[in-house]
């Protein structure tokens, strides 16, 4: 086996395009039955050669295994290749979009069934899925970047699926366009980068970020360059201030919104940021922002899911909430957490997704729990797997989300005085090499700017969101699945459970929620068991990716903390959850007055977060409505500046001609004239000269 | 009789080979004479035979591919390296004007754009032109020589004939065989044109006579007139002649006027063929005489000129976004996307230059494909008011798809033409060190011996930018690439937009439930475009390695003739053999790591070498 001619990972992103092509053009001419089994085993394919290829990245122990397929782009001194690269982290996450993204295929099977639109769909699906392939597998910047704006226009079609109402359309469109504006910052980012290195290349990005000179020279374009990225990812990842599109996004199939707008596409700038982590830990300024940006977003994405009534609105809101959490992770420099937290958030996060199709599908397209209640006599296996996700985002004990969300809340309490000694901000060999630990060795701890107040915030709006997340999930779960229906006769008739090729993939998830997170334990806790290496097994796997960063710049420099704090930290979440979980089940079940008087008495605020802050309407105002305001003016002046100067131009050439037409009359006494009036003058001139 | 015939032959190919290029050029002319002996009624007749013409002329054409030879050793110090040269056969004689045609990289994908696009042209008329037939196909097939003619023409003279010989069947296209406003919108494009031209040839009947005056011979001769030399000033004023002439014509804001005009009321061919090759001339133009002729002036108008096309990029896409015409949308916003093209051009960088040729086949393939779209739905509505459809995917599915890969394409999404091009144009920009307005051009008036002048000056300061050197002339350019990318947001914006209403929500109106989706024909005139919109995006190297050798002599070129301003374009070579001996054995810069085998003379930024060193640029010296 060549780990640097790998060419199975050709393999795994150009089978799901066949898939795609197959689909695409030959989709409406192909027996209905075939077309969901040609999407699926594509991606099942694509599935099993990703396990493939991460066993040999495994057995080889090699750090990546490459593979370049062509010549992209030369010109002048860039070269980009279509290459890819496997290693430990994008291992992680092909198995999880080639994993999920089967699951999914497979639901879809059953939920698409009969739709005339089936073979559009699946081949759009497994499109999105080659992009996103690329995205990942990506060995540099622009092969990423393809694959980026790829899930964007896949997400834009998907979106739009039912395009003959406007409303999805426009959602699509939406989705679209605000990207194209995180985008136009990544490239503007792209373009320094490759203006101060002169490349593009993830191996060789990361050489020079972490090698001691050329880290040097990165360091005064680093904040620039990840501030600018940063952007492109908070289009793509949903955060302040470009997450606007997500909640309008659930307007697409729901298969769509558990795979793409919740476990993988939406993901891809944690993913990025973590695949840059060597650039992004050049500057803790960066690093404070984005830290900042991640729990605003978590914290008020929160608050407006509280009182949401639609139950994929609920969800995309807690989506975008989850998502600043990882992006809290990236800011306090706990990559690891980030990248658990994105898996784990894929299993949950598209186990309720898939769930919530699973009730809507029961409910006859109703999404509104206003309408609900009573589900789990119906839909027991929808209930069962529904709440195991609950309990799992909650941060319940030993569930999934509860390692995740336990490693993001302590990276940021533990990294929080990481930049607070004096010297280390200036000089940068701190950076890059590994020094004896400041806080041991009696250097003077200063505070250091606003870069700790930063991560202390991540950290507080972190814990408040953890509370808010257990209320919101407990809530919808409560309205949905317990008490009585309130929905109307018909609809109650019809109530059913799901079939198995869409209830198969919720108990797969539902499983992969509770086992999935056990691959992290908390560190005291492993130290019980005598730290044996499964328990801290995701950690180490990611080592290797998050050693220069993690080693000499975030953790270890300032020693270990001791293993007590962090059993606070955690105990301190989990009450936070738990006591989430039980205000639910006060309000919703014991006492279903609580809402209603929390409404009455709190309305302003209840209000605000109704109406998400207003938000989508100041952006319509400013930027909507301004850009056109804008348009129309320039046309405006194109016409009656522009034009008419030009039109005055060519008018005065006209009207000399016009003039001058007057003097060939054809009418000989006028000629007589003029040659009389010419001889005068002529005669005048000479005369005057002669004076 | 025959041996004159054999003469000619022998003395415009010396070595005996095929002339291609003259067969390529004067085909579509002899079908254009041949058309003319078929009686005017047989109009299915002259259809027929001018689309096999021009399916010749494309095959044809692909003689010229296959002969091309991207490896040539390039001549050294001039600016172009040509290949299949075919003459110069004196032609008047006493005025020096040859018979000369040649091909380089620059110009050859745009030969084989013309020939490709031509075809699909005249397949599109075949139902939506009933009327005069026989002169709509003649006048097409006159354009298709001259666009090939200006685009091989290796004598400055000579290419001026063929430019204007484009000018008149396409002044009847729009003229005869347009909408409702075609006649002013005719006129207008004409004398615009026409103007531009006319002050071109008074320039060039400068540098014609300078030459004379310097070498004693009469010359029209690309490669004689790129010998003169001329002061800054007689090249600021011949260069603005130039310029004048080829931003007309691509069209550089604020000389787009014409363009939306001429769109909306030409016919769907005329619309393909303008916005396809006929706009190209005017970046064609600029690189292959403006630039090499007037280097030092480019130097001095760069920055202004990527002012005028980051303008364009972002008024073109406001104005664009607001239209309640398809056509006159995608008018607008061809002028967008053609600042991106010049900004890529004038960057000077290899990545800008490779940019900017790629958008002139990037955007003549998908603009083209666009026009194509709406004369499909002009043909089935009678109309090209966004308002009047809606839904029209439901009824058109077939369309639909391919529509949007059209579009996608000129949203320029990667993986598909449209990006490329823009993606190399703007690292170009980003990267480049030749937009500074370090000798800024100012209007000035002075005052010599009581002798009131004015004119163009280039002078050193500048009363609001500072010295380049102070200021991070650098970022200036990065400062263009930025506000150049906003476009990119506003395509998606209104094409998307676009899109939405004339294809997506309800089908509201009766009219349009039941469009036929496409037929055959024209199934058959749209793949070739949505096929290559996707294999330019998907292969791009195919395209660009065939210009690269041209583009960077040329590079060579113009870095060597504008050292005496005050460009400076590189780490000079002193400083890198510093560097080298300074540590010979790690000395290596990162091109030399990925391209070892790739010579290129690029105003490079001081390089990062492998090992983990860098060459700073203070380190260097």
């Amino acid at each position: 086996m060549n780990i640097n001619d790998f060419n199975t990972l050709g393999l795994i992103v150009l089978i799901p395009l066949i898939g795609g092509i197959i689909n695409g053009v030959f989709g409406s001419k192909l027996p209905k039955k075939w077309v969901p089994w040609i999407g699926s085993a594509a991606l099942g394919l694509s599935f099993f050669f990703a396990l493939q290829s991460v066993h040999a990245l495994y057995a080889s122990k090699a750090e990546r295994l490459t593979y370049v397929a062509y010549k992209w782009i030369y010109a002048g001194s860039m070269g980009i290749d279509i290459a890819f690269m496997l290693d430990h982290l994008s291992a992680i996450m092909v198995l999880i979009v080639t994993g999920v993204g089967f699951l999914i295929h497979l639901y879809s099977a059953g939920y698409m069934h009969g739709d005339p639109g089936e073979w559009k769909f699946f081949s759009y699906l497994n499109l999105f899925i080659f992009a996103m392939l690329l995205l990942i597998l990506g060995k540099n910047l622009i092969v990423t970047f393809i694959g980026w704006e790829g899930v964007g226009a896949c997400s834009y079609l998907l979106i739009g699926f039912w395009f003959t109402d406007e409303e999805k359309a426009a959602a699509g469109q939406k989705a679209f366009i605000v990207n194209r504006v995180g985008d136009f910052a990544f490239i503007l980012g792209l373009f320094l980068l490759f203006w101060e290195t002169g490349t593009f290349d993830y191996v060789e990005i990361s050489q020079l970020a972490s090698t001691k000179m050329t880290a040097l020279a990165l360091h005064g374009i680093a904040p620039a360059a990840v501030i600018l990225i940063f952007i492109g990812c908070t289009g793509k990842s949903a955060q302040i201030p470009l997450y606007t599109w997500l909640p309008d996004a659930m307007a697409g199939p729901t298969p769509v919104s558990a795979l793409i707008h919740a476990a993988t596409m939406v993901t891809s700038g944690v993913y990025l940021l973590s695949r840059l982590n060597e650039l992004v830990t050049l500057s803790h300024a960066a690093m404070g922002v984005i830290a900042i940006v991640g729990a605003c977003t978590a914290f008020f994405a929160a608050t407006i899911a509280m009182v949401q009534t639609d139950i994929k609105k609920v969800l995309a809101y807690s989506t975008v909430s989850q998502l600043g959490y990882m992006f809290i992770a990236i800011g306090v420099g706990s990559f690891t957490g980030a990248i658990f937290h994105l898996m784990t958030h894929a299993f949950f996060k598209a186990c309720l997704f898939l769930g919530s199709g699973s009730v809507i599908h029961s409910m006859g397209g109703e999404q509104e729990i206003t309408k609900m209640g009573g589900l789990k006599k119906y839909m027991p296996i929808t209930h069962i797997t529904f709440a195991i996700s609950c309990l799992a985002i909650s941060g319940f004990p030993l569930l999934a989300g509860f390692f995740s969300k336990d490693l993001i809340l302590w990276g940021a309490l533990s990294n929080i005085h990481v930049f607070a000694v004096e010297g280390v901000t200036i000089d940068i060999k701190y950076l890059t090499d590994v020094v004896a630990t400041p806080v041991g060795s009696g250097a003077a701890l200063t505070s250091a700017g606003w870069v700790p107040i930063a991560f202390m915030f991540a950290f507080v709006m972190g814990v408040m969101t953890a509370g808010m997340t257990a209320f919101y999930m407990f809530r919808l779960y409560f309205m949905t699945f317990w008490g009585e229906f309130r929905g109307d006769d018909d609809t109650k008739s019809h109530l059913h459970e799901s079939p198995i090729s869409m209830t198969l993939p919720l108990v797969v998830l539902a499983g992969l929620a509770i086992v999935g997170g056990w691959a992290g334990w908390p560190h005291f806790m492993s130290y019980w068991f005598d730290n044996p290496h499964w328990m801290l097994a995701f950690e180490h796997w990611l080592a290797p990716v998050f050693e220069t960063s993690g080693q000499f710049r975030v953790v270890n420099r300032f020693g270990s903390h001791a293993a007590t704090q962090e059993a606070y930290t955690t105990a301190g979440s989990v009450l936070v959850g738990l006591a989430g979980i039980s205000f639910a089940y006060y309000a919703y079940v014991l006492n279903p007055n609580v809402p209603r008087r929390i409404k009455q008495s709190l309305s302003i605020v209840h209000r605000t977060f109704m109406s998400k802050y207003k938000v989508d309407e100041l952006y319509d105002f400013l930027f909507v409505k301004g850009t056109i305001l804008v348009g129309t003016l320039s046309y405006v002046f194109d016409q009656f500046i522009v034009d008419n100067t030009v039109n005055f131009i060519g008018r005065v050439g006209e009207s000399m001609g016009r003039i001058l037409r007057n003097l060939q009359s054809g009418n000989v006494q006028r000629y007589a004239t003029y040659i009389i009036l010419a001889i005068v003058l002529c005669l005048i001139a000479i005369g005057s000269v002669n004076v | 009789m025959f041996n004159s015939m054999n003469l000619v032959a022998s003395t415009l190919m010396p070595s005996g080979g095929i002339p291609w290029l003259s067969i390529v050029t004067f085909l579509p002319l002899l079908g254009a004479l041949a058309l003319m002996f078929v009686p005017k009624l047989q109009a299915g007749v002259h259809r027929n035979l001018a689309l096999v013409v021009s399916i010749l002329t494309g095959i044809v054409s692909l003689g010229i591919f296959f002969n091309f030879d991207a490896t040539v050793a390039i001549t050294e110090g001039a600016a172009f390296t040509y290949q299949l040269q075919e003459g110069p056969v004196p032609w008047i004689k006493s005025l020096g004007i040859h018979y000369s045609l040649a091909i380089d990289g620059i110009s050859l994908w745009l030969v084989i754009l013309t020939t490709f696009l031509m075809p699909i042209a005249i397949l599109s008329t075949y139902s939506a032109v009933k009327k005069n037939v026989k002169e709509y196909m003649i006048l097409l097939l006159l354009l298709e020589t001259g666009m090939l003619g200006a685009l091989v023409a290796n004598d400055v003279f000579l290419f001026y004939i063929f430019w204007e010989v484009m000018l008149i069947p396409m002044y009847l296209i729009i003229g005869v065989f347009g909408g409702e406003d075609r006649v002013k919108a005719a006129v207008k494009f004409f004398i615009y044109t026409m103007v531009g031209s006319l002050l071109m040839l008074i320039a060039l009947l400068y540098v014609y006579f300078k030459l004379h005056a310097q070498t004693g011979a009469y010359s029209f001769l690309l490669q004689d007139m790129l010998s003169v030399n001329l002061t800054a000033t007689e090249q600021l004023w011949l260069c603005a002649a130039f310029l004048l002439a080829f931003a007309i014509k691509v069209p550089l804001f604020p000389f787009h006027t014409w363009l939306p005009l001429a769109h909306v009321q030409a016919p769907t061919a005329g619309s393909v063929i303008l916005a396809g090759v006929l706009l190209k001339m005017g970046t064609y133009g600029m690189i292959r005489f403006a630039f090499p002729m007037f280097p030092g002036a480019i130097k001095v108008f760069a920055p202004f000129l990527a002012t005028l096309a980051v303008i364009g990029i972002v008024y073109g896409a406001l104005v664009a976004l607001v239209q309640d015409d398809i056509k006159k949308l995608v008018a607008y916003s061809s002028l967008s996307h053609l600042g991106f093209c010049v900004l890529g051009l004038v960057a000077m960088t290899p990545q800008g230059l490779a940019g900017g040729m790629y958008i002139m086949l990037a955007h003549g393939i998908a603009t083209g494909g666009l026009f194509l779209c709406v004369g499909i739905l002009y043909e089935r509505r009678h109309t090209k008011k966004i308002k009047a459809f809606g839904g029209v995917a439901k009824s058109m599915p077939v369309f639909a798809a391919m529509f949007m890969i059209i579009l996608f394409a000129s949203v320029g999404l990667p993986g598909l033409n449209g990006f490329v091009g823009e993606f190399l144009a703007l690292v170009g920009t980003a990267k480049s060190q030749f937009l500074w307005f370090d000798a800024p051009l100012i209007f000035s008036i002075s005052e010599v011996e009581g002798v009131r002048t004015w004119g163009f000056n280039a002078t050193d300061t500048f009363p609001l930018l500072v010295n380049s050197d102070q200021a991070g002339g650098e970022f200036t350019a990065y400062i263009f690439a930025a506000i150049a990318t906003t476009g990119v947001i506003f395509a998606a914006g209104y094409l998307l937009w676009m899109y939405r209403r004339v294809m997506f929500g309800p089908l509201k109106l009766e009219a349009n439930k039941n469009l036929k989706d496409l037929n055959g024909r024209e199934l058959t005139y749209l793949t070739p475009i949505v096929l290559m919109c996707i294999f330019m995006g998907v292969f791009p190297q195919f395209f660009l390695g065939r210009m690269e050798p041209s583009l960077n002599q040329f590079l060579v070129y113009m870095k060597a003739n504008t050292d005496n301003t005050k460009a400076k374009i590189s780490l000079t070579d002193e400083e890198l053999e510093k560097a080298k001996a300074a540590d010979p054995e790690n000395f290596k810069t990162y091109r030399e790591v990925v391209m070892p085998n790739v010579v290129v003379a690029e105003p490079v930024k001081a390089g990062w070498v492998q090992s983990g060193k860098l060459i700073d640029k203070k380190g260097g010296k």
